[in-house]
């Protein structure tokens, strides 16, 4: 039988595939998280309307609601940048825009992210 | 390549010619339900900022929130995040191989629209009743 493969990739001996499915695995991973963490964001904003400012202040930096909104953000934030790529993908075919959507994807994901839990981290520990 | 004709091979339909069975609207929506809640997340980052910024900022979010175009998108997110939980919770269902007979797609993605319609309501009822709609 011919050999096809590379040297490179016959040293390496993981034929074709080996990687590809992280994206389709964090996907998943992440939906899965989402489930519990989204009902439970949906019972803190519940738990938080109509409050003032001091009171909405103080359930915020309760551990627990502060934990679980962390978590939330983290678990959304790269969900929803996975997803945004596959969307972009699909419809961006020509190189170079498709290339400055998907890295202004993760500027975005990643902007969000840390602004919604710099917010958490300051109304946990003060100042 | 004399003379350029329309091409004679038969060309595959594109989505306006079919009328939209149910699982194939779904499969839409979840996608626009997605992109919503992507841009939705700057409401939450502003919320939590405003929060933790002081009763000044938190007053201007309220002020936007409790207006009318503030509840009409807060009730859109709301409606997007439910739709987009159970649309991915029957795709995490059709991951493990299970529910794809007729039937079976039919109804789970009714029971999608229906649910994420209903739960929709039923949390804004309860929220008014509870809090009387205002600040």
């Amino acid at each position: 039988m011919t050999e096809h493969r590379t040297p490179l990739a016959r040293v390496r001996g993981l034929g074709s595939a080996k990687t590809g499915t992280g994206h389709f695995w964090h996907q998943r991973l992440t939906a899965v998280a989402n489930v519990p963490l989204t009902i439970t964001f949906v019972l803190i904003v519940f738990a938080l309307l109509g409050r003032n400012h001091a009171a909405a202040q103080q359930i915020l930096a309760t551990p627990p609601v502060a934990i679980v909104m962390l978590l939330f953000i983290g678990s959304i934030t790269y969900h929803m940048r996975i997803g945004m790529q596959v969307i972009i993908e699909d419809y961006v075919h020509d190189e170079i825009p498709k290339l400055v959507l998907i890295m202004l994807n993760t500027f975005f994901a990643v902007a969000v992210a840390l602004a919604s839990a710099y917010a958490i981290f300051k109304l946990s520990f003060g100042v | 390549m004399a003379g350029s004709k329309a091409p004679t091979r038969p060309l595959s339909p594109h989505m306006q010619i079919y009328r939209w069975p149910l699982p194939m609207a779904m499969s839409i929506l979840h996608r626009i339900t997605g992109g919503g809640l992507y841009v939705g997340t700057l409401l939450m980052a502003w919320w939590l900022i405003a929060t933790a910024s002081g009763p000044n900022a938190y007053a201007t979010f309220g002020a936007f929130i409790n207006s009318w175009i503030g509840q009409l998108i807060l009730f859109g997110y709301t409606w997007a995040l439910l739709h987009h939980m159970l649309g991915g919770i029957r795709h995490l269902i059709w991951d493990t191989g299970r529910g794809f007979s007729q039937s079976e797609r039919e109804w789970l993605s009714l029971a999608t629209v229906v649910g994420s319609i209903g739960l929709t309501v039923l949390l804004w009822v309860i929220s008014y009743l509870s809090i009387g709609g205002t600040q």
